[in-house]
């Protein structure tokens, strides 16, 4: 019955958007101003959506196994929070979560756009519903959550225990209004395009709705290490994985948005530039999924999927990009130039936007160049982290000095020019300092000083900035909490130290000045696995650190998993894994000290907090 | 509308692109590197039982071709494919060796007591790193060799019936 | 008062660099540059799988021999293909990796110089 219901809220929806998109393109060539009506539709659809998403999670709920997809996720022990978040752990489901937020951000914009330019609003919604439809066909078609298996069967197949965390549970629906708001602006963008809107209204409104996308985007990206770094235990949060990237191109793109829109806003310059910033965004999010899910990159999120689903996205896809280009072309007009000096706030963000595309250059090309060398030439290559960290890390040490220098910098021109170069002086100075303290110099240690020094200066520099009062609270907390962001990791990855050897219970063991002491094993049965848990003190100077890691033996997969013990406190990390060596009483243990975790997640939060902060001030 | 050469540009670009994905997301996923032709060294192994050191060239006799078995006794599809491995002594004119992979000499005994010694020879590689040089992954894997050493044939996984034949055929 | 803070600061992390950072061992150098082929996404260095233990050891087999890493990469590569190695060689099926986002930033530094110098923006 259910079922049903879930289904045929979706059909009612598809032929709303349908009749949305005649009736919007009707508006719109005949200029008459925003119906009543239209909100109200708009609402029906957003109504129908939601009653066919809910309707899904009761099926969760409930354990309905008539239902396919509950069938295949989820399992009647399951607690009720996982019941609950299985609804999103699969494909379908989440393709119907990603429908919930896109109609939910039409409507939202309905009601948070009144002042703005009524054919330009209508437009909006025409191209968003544009989007809309094409999910609707694919979800209906060839994704639908709610195909029946009868006879109904008794127990689901979605018993994985590893699959059941916390965090693990809430990082697709964050990450999901990340991607998804990206969706509102794409629409906008061309909307303004082609109503020639393009102004400083439009964009202190876009600026709003990248905010909120950027915002959980941040989140959702943080999650996803918090999650990798605890549960993986390899001591590592970042790997360059092809779906992490995907994630931070968007980001990238956000971050250069926000900028450029406040330029837009302030000057009204750089219009052209940020439509095709605007609609990259939405471009990257969508191409990335796509990338992801399809299994073209290789990934654990890759659900698995017939190619020609693929091909129905590609097109879909393909469209958009298509109608993104020949719109841009036909109706972007030639720029407005306004009187800037070189030294100007301007300038200095033209040059922020510089880099940063360059970041998301290398990460682009990075995660999709082994595709296209794979279909060209058939060869196989990796790309890993030392081809990112080669590119990136150098560009990085002008950026951070570049943005302590250009983030105080004046609208159209800079006044107190000699301050400036007062302070690079100190700059230069302190390094070269530091380079005669460093006695024994090789080109690495000399690399990481200036490195390091540039973070620092970022660092002291964003302290010192918050005392100005001519910059604003969101713009001081978020450049404040990137410079942590960068010294923590940097810092991180220099200072972790590691080490690794086999023990059996009993043992005692030096290396370089610790102590390792393997005490005891305790062996225990638990549902349906057996915990072996290891206890292991490490003495160093005195300073007596208790771990408990343990080893996971699972009868039916006959896998066997390790958790990691990771003591954490605020200036460092202490972990212990073992590993099991297969026919021997040994374990291999590994040791390491991570320092400054817990300041690399808590400035992410302080980060979005800055855009949070942002949007308050934005909507007063 | 003015058609300005960017637009082409990009518009032959995101074709270009879109063509790439197309045909990616037919692609096999599995990997078969272009070594499927690549010769062996001519390395030398242990013998399982005398510790005598064997090279690999020299286990031929008249034999034209050599499947080389890495197995091991902690390995359970080992034991599975074992029946067909026993299948494999009786081709003529094909060496069979196994290789007894980072395994116990007792429980690799135990395990040949039990479901058979097809094997012309053992070798044993203790480490791993013998298995290198053939480009195995882990167990089990068996390996089509010519007596230049070059590589005919790669099974990765345990073998069945329909392998079985496809090798008598090789053989012919 | 502000630059002796900043001297401050980075002496401490100068000297506290100089006592901690120590020299990796060359088999975990190489073995956190491969990739472990029957993982999911680790390194040969994190992995505890049966492969990868067995290339560890091979690595310092052959370091004791007096190979080189050079040697070393190229023969596992000759193995089991380029894609064992992480960081991606400089020959001519990767140039454009390499060099294409280099590229890209020269253009856009140069798109942007014409912006800001040349048309009609005045220092």
């Amino acid at each position: 019955m259910l079922n049903l219901i879930g289904n045929y809220s979706l059909i009612f929806a598809l032929l709303i958007s349908l009749i949305l998109i005649i009736y919007c393109f009707i508006k719109f060539k005949s200029k008459k101003n925003l119906d009543f009506n239209l909100i109200v539709i708009i609402f029906l659809q957003f109504t129908l959506i939601s009653l066919s998403f809910f309707t899904l999670v009761f099926a969760f709920i409930n354990s309905d196994f008539s239902n396919l997809a509950v069938y295949n996720n989820s399992h009647t022990s399951k607690p009720l929070f996982y019941k609950i978040s299985g609804t999103w752990g699969n494909h379908e489901g989440s393709l119907l979560l990603w429908l919930m937020v896109l109609s939910l951000f039409s409507l939202f914009f309905l009601f948070k756009t009144k002042k703005l330019l009524s054919s330009f609003r209508v437009l909006t919604i025409f191209f968003q519903q544009i989007i809309i439809v094409g999910f609707l066909f694919f979800i209906i078609f060839t994704s639908n959550p709610f195909q029946l298996i009868l006879p109904t069967p008794i127990e689901g197949l979605g018993l994985n225990p590893i699959l059941q965390d916390p965090v693990l549970a809430i990082h697709p629906p964050i990450l999901y209004l990340g991607y998804v708001g990206s969706s509102i602006i794409f629409s906008s963008s061309l909307a303004a395009l082609t109503c020639n809107y393009v102004n400083k209204d439009w964009a202190a409104d876009i600026k709003n709705w990248s905010l909120i996308s950027w915002i959980f985007l941040t989140i959702g990206i943080m999650l996803g290490s918090i999650w990798a770094y605890y549960e993986l235990g390899w001591g590592g949060f970042w790997f360059w994985d092809s779906v992490e990237n995907v994630s931070l191109m968007p980001w990238l793109c956000l971050t250069a948005l926000l900028h450029s829109s406040s330029v837009l806003e302030k000057r009204s310059i750089l219009q052209s530039w940020t439509i095709i910033l605007a609609l990259c965004t939405f471009i990257l999010s969508m191409s990335g999924t796509f990338l992801v899910r399809s299994g073209i990159l290789n990934s654990v999120h890759t659900f698995a999927n017939d190619p020609e689903r693929g091909v129905f996205v590609l097109i879909f896809l393909i469209i958009l990009v298509l109608i993104s280009l020949i719109l841009y072309f036909k109706f972007n007009h030639s720029e407005t130039t306004s009187k800037s000096f070189f030294l100007s706030k301007e300038t200095a963000i033209i040059i922020n936007n510089w880099f940063i595309m360059y970041f998301l250059s290398v990460v682009l090309v990075g995660t999709i160049y082994p595709i296209f060398l794979e279909i060209i030439t058939e060869a196989k290559i990796s790309v890993g982290p030392p081809y990112f960290n080669q590119l990136i890390v150098p560009f990085l040490i002008p950026f951070l000095i570049l943005m302590a220098l250009g983030s105080k910098l004046d609208w159209i021109k800079n006044k107190k020019l000699k301050l400036n170069i007062k302070k690079l002086t100190l700059l230069i100075l302190s390094i070269l300092i530091s380079f005669y303290i460093v006695r024994n110099l090789n080109i690495k240690i000399l690399y990481l000083t200036v490195l390091i020094s540039a973070a620092l200066y970022l660092f002291f520099t964003t302290i010192i900035d918050l005392k100005n009062k001519k910059l604003k609270w969101s713009q001081k907390i978020s450049h404040l909490a990137f410079s942590i962001l960068i010294l923590s990791i940097i810092l991180n990855s220099v200072f972790s130290e590691e080490l690794s050897v086999n023990m059996k219970a009993g043992e005692q063991k030096i290396i370089l000045n610790k102590t390792i002491n393997f005490e005891k094993i305790t062996k225990q049965e638990i549902d349906n696995y057996t915990s072996l848990i290891a206890e292991i003190e490490i003495n160093q100077d005195n300073k007596k650190i208790k771990f408990y890691p343990e080893l996971r033996f699972y009868k039916v997969s006959e896998t066997i998993t390790s958790e990691a013990d990771i003591k954490t406190n605020l200036f460092n990390d202490n972990l212990l894994v073992v590993n099991y060596l297969k026919d021997t009483d040994y374990l291999n243990i590994r040791y390491q000290k991570k320092p400054f975790m817990m300041l690399i997640w808590l400035s992410a939060v302080m980060l979005a907090l800055g855009g949070l902060i942002g949007l308050r001030d934005k909507l007063k | 509308m003015k058609i300005r050469l960017s637009f082409i540009f990009l518009f032959c670009l995101i074709l270009f692109v879109a063509f790439v994905f197309y045909k990616s997301l037919f692609d096999d996923k599995n990997y078969a590197p272009k070594n499927i032709n690549n010769k062996i060294e001519n390395i030398s192994i242990k013998e399982f039982y005398t510790d005598k050191n064997f090279y690999l060239k020299n286990l031929f006799e008249e034999e034209t071709l050599m499947a080389i078995n890495i197995w091991a006794s902690w390995c359970i599809p080992c034991r599975q494919e074992h029946r067909y491995i026993n299948k494999l002594s009786e081709i003529d004119n094909l060496k069979l060796v196994g290789l007894n992979y980072k395994d116990k000499k007792n429980s690799a005994q135990m395990f040949l007591r039990e479901l058979g010694n097809p094997f012309d020879i053992i070798l044993t590689d203790t480490d791993g790193t013998k298995s290198i040089f053939l480009g195995a992954y882990g167990v089990p894997e068996t390996l089509i060799l010519d007596r230049e050493l070059k590589i005919i044939k790669k099974y990765i996984g345990p073998i069945n019936s329909d392998i079985v034949n496809e090798i008598k055929t090789i053989i012919k | 008062m502000k630059l002796l803070k900043l001297i401050f600061f980075l002496l401490f992390f100068i000297f506290y660099l100089n006592n901690v950072y120590g020299e990796n061992s060359k088999v975990d150098e190489i073995s956190k540059n491969l990739r472990c082929l029957i993982c999911q996404g680790q390194s040969i260095y994190d992995s505890q799988s049966e492969f990868a233990l067995s290339v560890k050891t091979l690595i310092s087999k052959k370091l004791e021999k007096g190979d080189s890493e050079r040697d070393i990469y190229d023969f596992l590569k000759s193995k089991y293909g380029d894609w064992i190695v992480y960081k991606p060689d400089f020959n001519k099926y990767t140039l454009v990796l390499w060099i294409f986002p280099l590229l890209l930033f020269l253009f856009g530094g140069f798109l942007i110089v014409r912006k800001v110098f040349i048309k009609g923006n005045k220092i």
